[in-house]
């Protein structure tokens, strides 16, 4: 069940240049001090932005959209894992003070 | 292809031991069941490195001052035996064995999916565990099989980078059989061999995969962190440098808590074969079993920080990960229950095979068990640190997975050599590992309650009639592995020939000659028929219900 | 030995050649998210711990370094993406092309990387290596930076040697499709390789704004 299903080179330069707009505004938000509205807003837009950036890659330069279940399943799987590992080390740290 | 059980049987003329010869034909080969036979060797090596070292803390412990070494050597033994048992014995010993021999004849297939790939993984492993005889024999271990830093990546005098090294690149040897499984299971299946089709055994190694291919990458970074910070004076672990080395203990443990689970669920597997073949019954509630592997698989990964309450992690973590301790204990009693229900109104034979996986259920449920005290936070402030958590873990990879291994490779031999062992002198053994076991390790549980720190060199006088009983179970639960290692040596000779279905039992594996041929089959089989099910296989040979069949070779 | 294209004998069709060889590579990517998830872990606690000496550390890495290397990235995912095109489409010199292309910009990313390791060696910012973070910088100070510089060097070197290694699968590549050996109905390695390359990028993406972004203003 692999796919046959060829993207097609527009779908491709149009995922590039959305890639390259959001290079640019992740570099034009970081030069502005957004942590006076939100503490921590700035590495939350950063981090957005990367995210979305690279669910482009995965989606369409990977053709993860045209992927079998299982592939797809793989990919979640891991970014997954990793958000565990994140989260719960961090929760560890973050709720010491509490004790 | 039918079996009548007492027909006389001979072995196939051409089959993979035959094939090809000469030492080029093992040492480059791609068939899977000559890698498992080679990682037969390599694992059973690794096992008497990990056992001297064990026979070595079992002496000096004979007397409160101890008998044998200084403390600082003392350190080093426990380490050894850690780190040689873990990662060259436990972690690859059923699935880069068993797993590699029989996945792939298990669901049809002709081989891995990746058969180069797995011949790789065994030489990796052989490179990581260079690095690790390397390392024991320049200086030795002394960090405990651990690493804790800052002492692994800052005090230690002894070899701590190369034995970092050899572990980092031995992961990789699991994390490619890992890959080589799951993609394996997915892809190669026979026709008509569907997913709840599946012997339990696969299933056990797939959800194993799953710990291999998300966990391993996890150790190899953090270790690679600690031999850098080792060799460059870096400071992620180090409190001197504003490092943190709690962040090594959460990164170490994200992998070494879902590897114990690599060291059992295997077990568990062959044990799910075991039980229906020799209560010629099938077992009961398999797609539990099925789905508890899995969960065992996946939340084992959320429980990691039990293994650091008294570290000083946040209340809320400790409660967590607590909560989760128990938690992830329902699935494995599932199983017990799905075993012992299995067992029950079936028609028992006490076949070696047998023996070991009635033991294992036992000597698991103890040290499960053991396990939901530990998760007990207000207990574990009694209990870290001493010998009732290295019973407790002794109970479950000793008498749960090493006797899963033993067990299996007594199941499977027949298959694997195409000869029967000596029945009644590989049943004594059974039993004298059993007694042995229990000798050894149930005084321990005793010793850490009664609070005797693991790890230490010597021990308060009182200790040591409990010690001595210890140590003198290790010497019958050595004998209890050596008679093993000679029968079936013995056996590959001068045993009985096996024919293609001793048992008899269900699964494809036994619809090939013994030994298989290298492709495995002639002709891909195609499946119709559902897992365990002796009521419907008249190809067996067997009564109505099962009568047992005179499996045994000579004893 | 097989020649690229061959039915292995493990498989029954080409389909489930090519199936397996495809999990085979997400799978194997899984294992490197995990892999560089450690340090993105290490990466998070330490800046939580010490969020000024990262803020104050990531501004004597060059931001438009880092930034021209993203846009490289970035375009060379564009041309391997556009090579397994080419090989999909059967455009045998287009898809030397496009390999080739996501070559030269793998190297220039390598090169411009090179130029900012030689920074750091020439400011004594190279953790281990007479390390001195500003001129007049106590022990401290030396000792907090040199924990963001140490996860600099580790996060962008470690993907260096991934970036190495593709371009290593990349010549490789160009090599083969030079010979014509990739067709519409065979192009798997094209495909699996363009995965790495993209996952590859996928880790710029992150490191990007963690190691250069943190506190421009």
């Amino acid at each position: 069940m692999s796919e046959h299903h060829i993207v097609s080179p527009k779908i491709y330069f149009t995922i590039f240049g959305i890639l390259m707009i959001c290079t640019f505004l992740t570099v034009a938000a970081a030069e502005v001090d957004l942590n006076r509205y939100f503490s921590g807003l700035n590495i939350i837009v950063a981090l957005t932005i990367a995210v979305f950036k690279a669910s482009l890659v995965v989606l369409f330069f990977m053709h993860g959209k045209y992927s079998p279940k299982r592939t797809q399943l793989v990919i979640i799987a891991s970014v997954f894992w990793l958000a565990i590992m994140l989260f719960m080390t961090m929760s560890d740290y973050v709720t010491r003070p509490w004790s | 292809m039918s079996t009548t059980p007492a027909a006389v049987n001979q072995m196939p003329r051409e089959h993979y031991l035959n094939a090809t010869y000469g030492i080029r034909s093992w040492l480059l080969t791609t068939d899977h069941k000559r890698i498992a036979l080679l990682y037969l060797a390599s694992v059973t090596f690794f096992f008497f490195i990990g056992g001297a070292f064990a026979t070595m803390i079992r002496i000096h412990l004979l007397t409160p001052k101890g008998l044998l070494v200084t403390p600082e050597t003392y350190n080093k033994l426990f380490t050894m035996h850690g780190v040689a048992m873990i990662f060259f014995f436990l972690i690859p010993s059923i699935p880069a064995v068993l797993g590699n021999f029989l996945l792939p004849i298990m669901i049809g297939a002709k081989d891995l999916a990746f058969p180069k790939i797995n011949l790789l993984s065994w030489y990796i492993y052989l490179v990581g565990g260079c690095f690790v005889l390397y390392s024991f024999s320049t200086g030795g271990l002394d960090t405990g099989w651990t690493f804790y830093t800052p002492l692994s990546s800052v005090y230690s005098n002894s070899a701590v980078t190369p034995a970092v090294l050899g572990v980092f690149i031995n992961g990789f040897s699991s994390i490619l059989t890992g890959l080589n499984f799951i993609v394996t299971v997915h892809t190669m299946r026979a026709p008509g061999m569907t997913w709840f089709r599946l012997p339990l055994f696969v299933w056990a190694q797939y959800a194993t995969s799953i710990i291999f291919i998300l966990g391993t990458p996890v150790i190899a970074i953090t270790l690679l962190l600690a031999g850098m910070e080792r060799m460059f004076h870096l400071g992620f672990f180090n409190p001197q440098l504003g490092g943190d080395p709690i962040l090594f203990q959460h990164l170490f443990w994200f992998y070494s808590h879902p590897a114990v689970y690599i060291m059992i669920l295997p077990a568990m597997g062959v044990i799910s074969e075991i039980i229906p073949t020799f209560a010629r019954k099938p077992i009961f509630g398999y797609s539990f079993i099925a789905g508890s592997s899995i969960a065992i698989a996946v939340i084992g990964f959320f429980v990691w920080a039990h293994h650091m309450f008294l570290t000083g992690e946040s209340t809320y973590a400790a409660l967590t990960f607590s909560l989760l301790s128990y938690l992830v204990a329902i699935p494995s009693a599932v199983k017990v229950f799905n075993w012992a229900s299995t067992l029950y109104k079936g028609s028992i034979s006490y076949d070696t095979p047998m023996l070991y996986a009635l033991g294992f259920i036992g000597l698991f449920l103890i040290g499960g068990l053991t396990g939901l005290f530990l998760a007990c936070l207000g207990l574990d402030i009694h209990l870290h640190d001493t010998y009732f958590v290295i019973a407790h873990f002794h109970y479950i990879m000793v008498g749960g997975a090493v006797m899963g291994y033993v067990g299996g490779l007594h199941y499977w031999w027949p298959k694997i050599t195409g000869k029967l062992y000596p029945e009644f002198l590989a049943r004594v053994a059974a039993v004298t590992l059993f007694l042995g076991f229990n000798l050894t390790f149930f005084p321990q549980f005793i010793l850490g309650y009664l609070g005797m720190p693991r790890r230490y060199a010597s021990y308060p006088p009182e200790f040591q009639v409990l010690n001595v009983m210890s140590t003198a179970g290790a010497s019958i639960l050595a004998l209890g592995y050596l008679l093993p290692m000679i029968y079936l040596t013995w056996s590959m000779r001068y045993g009985a020939v096996a024919g293609p279905n001793p048992w008899p039992a269900t699964g494809l594996e036994w619809q090939t000659a013994s030994p298989p041929l290298t492709e495995n089959f002639d002709v891909t089989p195609e499946v119709t028929w559902e897992p365990y099910d002796f009521d419907n296989r008249p190809d067996l040979g067997l009564d109505v219900k099962g009568a047992p069949s005179l499996a045994h070779g000579t004893d | 030995m097989h020649r690229t294209g061959e039915l292995y004998e493990q498989y029954r069709t080409m389909e489930q050649q090519r199936e397996t060889a495809s999990l085979g590579m997400w799978i194997f990517l899984s294992t490197e998210v995990l892999f560089f998830g450690g340090l993105f872990m290490t990466y998070t606690l330490n800046r939580s711990t010490y969020p000024d000496i990262f803020s104050e550390a990531s501004k004597t890495i060059k931001l438009s370094w880092g930034a021209i290397n993203t846009v490289v990235l970035i375009g060379s995912s564009l041309t391997m993406a556009m090579a397994v095109w080419a090989s999909q489409a059967g455009r045998k010199k287009a898809l030397t092309w496009f390999l080739i292309a996501t070559l030269v910009l793998g190297t220039v990313f390598l090169g411009i990387k090179s130029i900012e390791y030689h920074d750091k060696y020439v400011e004594h910012h190279i953790p281990g290596w007479n390390f001195q973070f500003e001129p007049g910088a106590d022990a401290a100070t030396n000792a907090h930076t040199q924990l963001f510089f140490s996860l600099y060097f580790g996060m962008t070197g470690l993907h260096a040697l991934h970036m190495i290694i593709g371009a290593g699968l990349l010549i490789w590549l160009v090599k083969e499709s030079v010979k014509g050996r990739f067709t519409p109905e065979y192009n798997t390695p094209v495909e699996n390789i363009g995965l790495y390359w993209h996952f590859v990028d996928i880790v710029w993406i992150f490191l990007f704004p963690l190691l250069y972004l943190i506190d421009r203003h």
